[in-house]
């Protein structure tokens, strides 16, 4: 490599390859839909939505972690030399720079959130003598010579945090407000009391009340990571906070790459099956009805214990554990993305049924119209909602699911950092006494945000999108 | 009528001949039973003799498709194809790794799958039709907007987390019930009551949202205002017109499952100690025992097909559009 | 003697909309009383409004309603229940989805029968099946078990309006109740409404768009536009002078017989009544308006028993405004464009184990038809009888099973489809359904360009700007999407659609019948002036005779995908032989009562095409049917002038 001169080389996963040319279409596409009236309506619609506004920024707290895990490098081992750089068989992102002492500071063995001492009694000296006692952290609460500086740190750092996630909002809205006054060419207290009383045409007042929750509890929670454990630490001393960090890259890349492998067989087959008829769609529905007959768990376990075995098979292709975990983790999504496509298949295989009877699509067969021009502007963009409808509804499910499918055993790589992981790793311990909680309880905690803000966040493009629903309204 | 069911049944035997081939396939072809034996064996004992030694053992030392070893109609008959996987159109399942009998264990673990997943299914079903009828009776009332968003919310919640929680605080804390465990008969029920209530709860979210939609779908057809317009009762037109209207896709989509029910959930017979099918599967995949997945594989997609079958009569049943024409 | 419903200065609102404003009228035991207004005028809601019965956002804002002693509005919902389907019943516009599809419908007649009368059990049943003889049911015992997808749309309505009278109401509201049946059985459910009225002494409330539908069944008419009652009056007086302008363009709107003149349109579109409107709402699109209409909404005004609101009522100029412009007609020769003979599309029924074809559906069975170059041939039929198949199986959008084409005398063989599809293109019935909504209208223009390679590429945008001035569209129509458009508008689009490949053969598939009057009338006249300018050949395919006596040249009469009864338009329609076409033309309500002609009412319904009747298609219901046509199915009988017919009867009378 000729980044000698470097501390460090970057590395591109494959799945950061996938999400990042994920991010551009996603870019692609709102730029298109922002030239296109008829397109951008609906999305207004959306946005006119304060539940699905508020879903939206949680998920933009999510992707954009997510999103710094993606950016992975290597560290030029200090030791090496300059000529000849070796470097560290350690993947690192962006967001393990930033996350900094979090992800260094190990105790141990487990610890309570917040704690000052360790789990597990250990023995230790004391004034000379060896007692069996809870030793202190390493880490956590270190900066404290008493145990009764302890609660006053507490509040401090939680007040300290807390004024500081409300400055930063404060200041945010401010900004907001004057821009959007200078834009709308009004004065910036009738924008305050427009935005007051809901009249602005967007909802202004959740997305700010959301905006200041996150930045106050970010805020708190950064004054407390400095200190402590704010999750407490598992079975090897590591932080669960950052662990469950690190877990939102997993949930978000089964979410989305999933659906990414999805969506080109469903759009695919089910078009075809529909448009065509005869023997297309008799064997089309064959296909999708032997692999849907097949119980789910069972075919992606079977594919996933014959990746193991290949990726087992051929340790060489891989030149570090985190290529080898992202490889499965690929595979994971392909796997899961193969057994899925069929439920969106039969949406638009009906939806094109439909369509192809309706009198434009007959318009242009009177005109002699190509099969493949007749689907590319007479069927495809009319089924589209379907499909973006199906692309925020199944996000949650896939994030769900791969808790199952690590517990099953068949998810992602033991070493990776996920939520399953998580769960899985601490379902055990929760026979011991006192209860280890907080593993279990970070990961639910992050799930159950990630996936309830998707599902808000679904219900607003959902209603939006679907035209039966419309007509009702 | 007949016909038409017995058409049905013809098309699932191609489907499962799909079925077999995909499974046989992705068993024995892509990861071959060389990969097995030294998946099972070990890194440590890997040895050409091992492996074949471990191949008689366990009935895979035959040639995949053509045996050209012996003569006449055995070339064909004397396969893996044949004698493993083609065999269980017979239910012929043969022997799992532990070396039990697979029909045999399939038999006696169907009992235990079916005392959870039955009242499951069918408290499931009441109490999330219950609750749609609900949210459709005080539709566009705050009561409605926040039953969905409970709903949202329930469905938010991720399945592993209602077990341990029920468990942790039923079983654990408050000694309500046994955390797990399964005896037959009525002694059974104690070990029952706590899995059967965590699914129910489990599945509110998703499925009465489902059928509320459903409903509301129903709701805003014209023969409801005909029935109002009649001067019936809200009740009446929601329990007399809209319910049975409703039905229709409801029974249909619940039908498919029904044999389904037999195999069993995964998880939740594997934290709650149930003996059933579900839990000997989820113990192969972790054994990673191919003889065991590959028949679970079967059995689902056999019990899949007849709840297919199943509902096309239902729907015909059900349905006077369908049954009549 | 106080009237059986009053309502008072009703106001209506769904969500910002009125959509029911002010409205006042009466109606008296025994009495119809026609609502009469294009669509989206608030007639419908002023009904559901009386039922309180408003779909989901929609409230009474104010007014009062009394029917007999109880005053409507004021009851508790409760109370409100016995009234529903008690005092006063409602019969709804398209009975196959105001019937519940699983439940019988004697179930659905006993349902309204326990509840307001206390019937159940076998009386309920004998209170049911009496009711169904009473609106005409045959076989009424059989038919209370029957679902209501195993009957007819005549018998669905019918039983419909059983349902309503099972509470023995002293008012039926009926809301379009013969929009969505045919036209001879419109006539049948007309009668059976008229005949209950009379022997009940029910109030009516007849709900409609149809003039001729007010003119034939109606004691007074009061005019919807916008969400108000513009005018009121008895029937003869309004039919003889309607005072209101809008009446009056309603009227004149009207394609009628024998007149060839350009038929009134209503320039513009009816408000939006979110908005706060001022002055007359008619007043934007009123050809007379003066400032004061503008500025001030005008009061009711007593006109000879008549009732308007109006500033100018009384001093309109007292003709028509319609222009008295003929078309040239064409002198040439008439040329064959496109002959059809034996045409046949014959749809497979499969049934069975291996879905063997155990029979077919004739939907269209051995038709012979010649269009003439710049002449419209109008293709007659009610729904089913194959009409709609013929032109798409002259485009082959459906494969004909056998038949020759024949262009400008010579074959096309199915090879050759590009030549045809130049030459023959496409105007559908729904606006809606015909236009993607997700292609702009410039898009939608060079689509047909595009696909046949029509004039040069660079050329075909300038193509797009010439078609939509030929349909009347604004310039910039091109770069928007078709939801910006009104349904007139759309099927303007759809005429430029087909003509951008410039066809000498239009097919129009009941191009109108999804339109309201006004706007139909600029359809119309589109297709004439088109045909004028462009020498076009229509073949036009609808139920609507009247549209068919302003359009066409000639006309084919199609019964169960046979062709019974051919000639010139004035022939056929004014003296039609065939007893189908008799019946057809009798069953038209027309607005001027015809002179000296019987009315003939066809019974029964047409049969299935999938089970046609042995002999003539036609025999089960014709009243001059013999032994000889319940054999075979008659040969041509020509009548001279190119009229013929198909039917054994005529045949005989030499």
């Amino acid at each position: 490599m000729s980044l000698g001169t470097f501390h460090f080389v970057p590395v591109l996963l494959w799945t950061d390859a996938l999400i990042f040319m994920l991010l551009t279409v996603a870019l692609a596409t709102v730029w298109w839909i922002r030239r296109h009236a008829h397109l951008r309506a609906p999305w207004a619609a959306v946005a006119r939505r304060p539940m699905a506004m508020g879903a939206a920024l949680v998920l933009a707290v999510f992707v954009i972690i997510g999103l710094l895990d993606s950016l992975h490098y290597r560290e030029r081992l200090d030791a090496s030399p300059p000529d000849r750089p070796q470097y560290s068989v350690e993947v690192l992102s962006v967001f393990d720079a930033l996350a900094g002492r979090l992800r260094t500071q190990q105790e141990k063995t487990y610890s309570a959130p917040l704690a000052m001492h360790l789990y597990a009694k250990e023995f230790t000296e004391r004034d000379g003598a060896t007692v069996r006692d809870y030793p202190r952290l390493e880490y956590g609460g270190a900066h404290l010579k008493q145990a009764d500086e302890y609660v006053p740190d507490i509040v401090r750092r939680v007040l300290v945090g807390l004024l500081q996630g409300l400055a930063s909002s404060l200041l945010l809205f401010g900004l907001l407000a004057a821009w959007q006054a200078r834009h709308r060419q009004m004065r910036v207290g009738s924008w305050l009391s427009a935005w007051e009383t809901g009249h602005l045409g967007w909802p202004g007042r959740t997305v700010v009340i959301v905006l200041a929750l996150m930045l106050m509890l970010g805020a708190v929670i950064a004054r407390l990571a400095a200190g402590y454990h704010v999750f407490g630490t598992d079975k090897v001393g590591q932080d669960v906070l950052y662990i469950s960090l690190k877990s939102i890259r997993t949930g978000l890349v089964i979410g989305t790459l999933t659906t990414l492998v999805t969506l080109p067989l469903a759009i695919v087959l089910g078009i075809a099956a529909g448009y065509f008829r005869g023997w297309v769609d008799d064997v089309i529905q064959y296909v999708y009805t032997v692999l849907n007959s097949i119980p789910g768990v069972l075919l992606i376990a079977a594919a996933v214990l014959i990746v193991q075995v290949a990726i087992e098979a051929h340790p060489d292709l891989f030149d570090t554990s985190a290529a080898r975990a992202d490889v499965r983790l690929l595979a994971l999504c392909i796997i899961m993305g193969v057994t899925s496509w069929t439920s969106l298949a039969r949406l638009l295989r009906g939806e094109s049924l439909k369509l192809r009877t309706l009198d434009y699509v007959e318009a242009a067969r009177a005109f002699g119209v190509s099969h493949a021009r007749i689907i590319s502007r007479h069927i495809f963009p009319n089924v589209f909602h379907l499909v973006l409808i199906a692309i925020v509804l199944d996000f949650s499910g896939l994030v769900l699911a791969e808790a199952v499918l690590s517990y099953v055993g068949v998810g992602v790589d033991p070493a990776m950092y996920s939520w399953g992981n998580m769960i899985n790793g601490a379902r055990l311990e929760l026979a011991r006494e006192p209860v280890v909680w907080w593993q279990l309880g970070a990961a639910f905690a992050f799930m159950f945000t990630l996936v309830l803000a998707a599902n808000l966040f679904a219900d607003g493009v959902r209603d939006a999108f679907d035209p039966r629903l419309e007509e009702r309204q | 009528m007949f016909a038409y069911i017995l058409r049905r049944l013809l098309y699932a035997i191609p489907i499962l001949i799909g079925v077999n081939l995909l499974t046989f396939a992705l068993f024995f072809v892509v990861n071959t039973p060389d990969d097995m034996a030294r998946l099972q064996l070990g890194a440590k004992h890997v040895t050409p003799e091992a492996i074949e030694r471990w191949k008689v053992e366990h009935g895979y030392d035959k040639p995949l498709l053509l045996n050209t070893r012996v003569t006449g109609s055995a070339q064909l008959t004397d396969t893996l194809f044949f004698k493993r996987s083609a065999a269980m159109f017979a239910f012929e399942f043969g022997k799992g790794d532990d070396g039990r009998d697979i029909g045999n264990e399939i038999r006696t673990r169907m009992g235990p799958s079916l005392a959870i997943a039955l009242p499951v299914f069918v408290v499931g079903l009441l109490v999330n039709i219950t609750f749609a009828l609900l949210m459709v009776f005080f539709r566009a009332t705050y009561l409605d907007v926040w039953g969905v968003v409970l709903c949202v919310v329930l469905m938010s919640i991720s399945g592993l987390f209602y077990i341990i929680a029920g468990q942790y605080f039923i079983a654990k804390l408050w000694n309500l019930l046994p955390i797990s465990g399964y005896t037959g008969g009525i002694h059974g029920l104690k070990f029952i009551l706590l899995p059967v209530l965590v699914s129910v709860v489990a599945g509110i979210g998703s499925g009465s949202r489902w059928y509320r939609t459903i409903f509301l779908e129903e709701i805003g057809k014209d023969y409801v205002r005909t029935a109002r317009a009649k001067g019936l009762s809200e009740i009446r037109v929601l329990f007399r017109h809209v319910l049975k209207n409703g039905m229709i896709p409801i029974l249909t989509g619940a039908v498919v499952v029904l044999p389904l029910l037999f195999m069993g959930s995964l998880i939740t017979e594997s934290f709650f100690g149930i003996p059933g099918l579900g839990s000997y599967t989820i113990d192969a995949i972790q054994a990673q025992d191919f003889s065991v997945v590959r028949a679970m594989v079967f059995l689902g997609s056999f019990l899949y097909i007849v709840g297919l079958i199943l509902t096309d009569i239902s729907y015909s049943w059900v349905d006077p559009r369908v049954r009549l024409q | 003697m106080s009237p059986l419903l009053r309502v008072d200065r009703l106001v209506t609102g769904i969500g910002a909309a009125r959509v029911v404003d002010g409205v006042s009228f009466d109606v008296a035991a025994g009495e119809t009383y026609a609502l009469l207004g294009e669509s989206g005028c608030g007639k419908s809601m002023t009904a559901l409004s009386l039922m309180r019965l408003l779909p989901d956002g929609g409230r009474i804002l104010s007014g009062h309603v009394q029917l007999g002693e109880t005053d409507v509005l004021a009851l508790p919902e409760r109370d409100m229940r016995r009234v529903r389907g008690g005092q006063m019943a409602m019969v709804f516009q398209e009975p196959m989805l105001a019937l519940n599809p699983v439940i019988k419908v004697g179930d659905q007649i006993g349902e309204a029968l326990s509840l307001h009368q206390g019937l159940n059990g076998q009386a309920a049943r004998d209170a049911a099946r009496a009711l169904l003889d009473s609106v005409g049911v045959p076989d009424a015992a059989r038919r209370l078990d029957s679902y209501p997808f195993e009957l007819s749309g005549g018998l669905r309505q019918r039983m419909m309006i059983a349902m309503a009278l099972a509470g023995e109401p002293s008012l039926l509201i009926a809301d379009e109740p013969t929009t969505a049946l045919d036209v001879t059985i419109q006539a049948q459910v007309l009668d059976v409404l008229r005949n209950l009225r009379a022997k009940r002494r029910m109030g009516m409330l007849l709900i409609t768009h149809d003039l001729g539908v007010v003119a034939e069944n109606a004691d007074r008419v009061g005019v919807m536009y916008a969400g108000e009652l513009l005018e009121e009056g008895a029937r003869d007086a309004f039919f003889a002078a309607p005072q209101h302008p809008y009446s009056r363009m309603l009227f004149e709107a009207l394609p009628r017989t024998g007149d060839a003149g350009r038929l009134t349109t209503i320039a513009g579109q009816v408000p939006r009544l979110d908005t706060q409107l001022r002055g007359c709402r008619f007043a934007p699109r009123c050809p007379f308006a003066i400032a004061r209409c503008h500025a001030e909404s005008p009061g009711w005004q007593e006109l000879d028993g008549q009732r308007v609101r109006c500033h100018l009522a009384g001093s309109l100029p007292a003709g028509s405004v319609r222009e008295r412009v003929t078309h040239p007609v064409a002198a040439h020769t008439p040329q064959p464009l496109l002959q059809v003979e034996g045409l046949k599309v014959h749809f497979p029924i499969r049934r069975g184990l291996i879905q063997r074809t155990v029979g077919h559906v004739r939907a269209v069975d051995d038709v012979d038809l010649t269009i003439q170059a710049g002449r419209t041939l109008a293709l007659v039929g009610e729904s089913g009888c194959g009409k709609t198949t013929v032109g798409k199986a002259l485009l082959r959008l459906i494969e004909p099973t056998a038949g020759t084409i024949m262009l400008g005398g010579k074959a096309v063989p199915a090879k050759n489809m590009p030549t045809l599809r130049r030459q023959a293109q496409m105007v559908f019935q729904d606006p809606f359904s015909s236009l993607n909504p997700r292609m702009r209208v410039a898009d939608i223009l060079l689509e047909g360009m595009d696909a046949l390679g029509v004039g040069a590429r660079g050329e075909r945008r300038g193509a797009v700007a010439r078609l939509l001035d030929q349909v009347g569209l604004p310039d910039d129509a091109g770069g928007r999407y078709p939801h910006a458009f009104s349904g007139g508008q759309r099927q303007r689009i759809a005429i430029a659609r087909a003509l951008a490949v410039s066809p000498r053969l239009v097919i129009c598939d009941e191009p109108t019948s999804a339109l309201d009057v006004s706007v139909q009338a600029q359809i119309l006249n589109l297709l004439k002036d088109l045909q004028a300018d462009l020498g076009l050949a229509y073949l036009f395919i609808t139920h609507n005779l009247a549209v068919v006596e302003y359009l066409a040249h000639d006309v084919a009469v199609m019964y169960l995908g046979r062709i019974v009864e051919q000639g010139q338009a004035g022939a056929v329609l004014r003296t039609p032989r065939h007893p189908y076409t008799q019946a057809l033309v009798s069953a038209v309500p027309r607005i001027e009562p015809p002179a000296g002609q019987t009315v003939i009412r066809l019974a029964g319904d047409q049969p299935s095409p999938l089970n046609p009747p042995v002999g003539c298609h036609f025999h089960p219901r014709c009243p001059h049917a013999s032994a000889v046509c319940r054999q075979t199915y008659p040969e041509r009988t020509d009548l001279g002038g190119g009229h013929w017919v198909r039917c054994h009867w005529v045949a005989a009378q030499g």
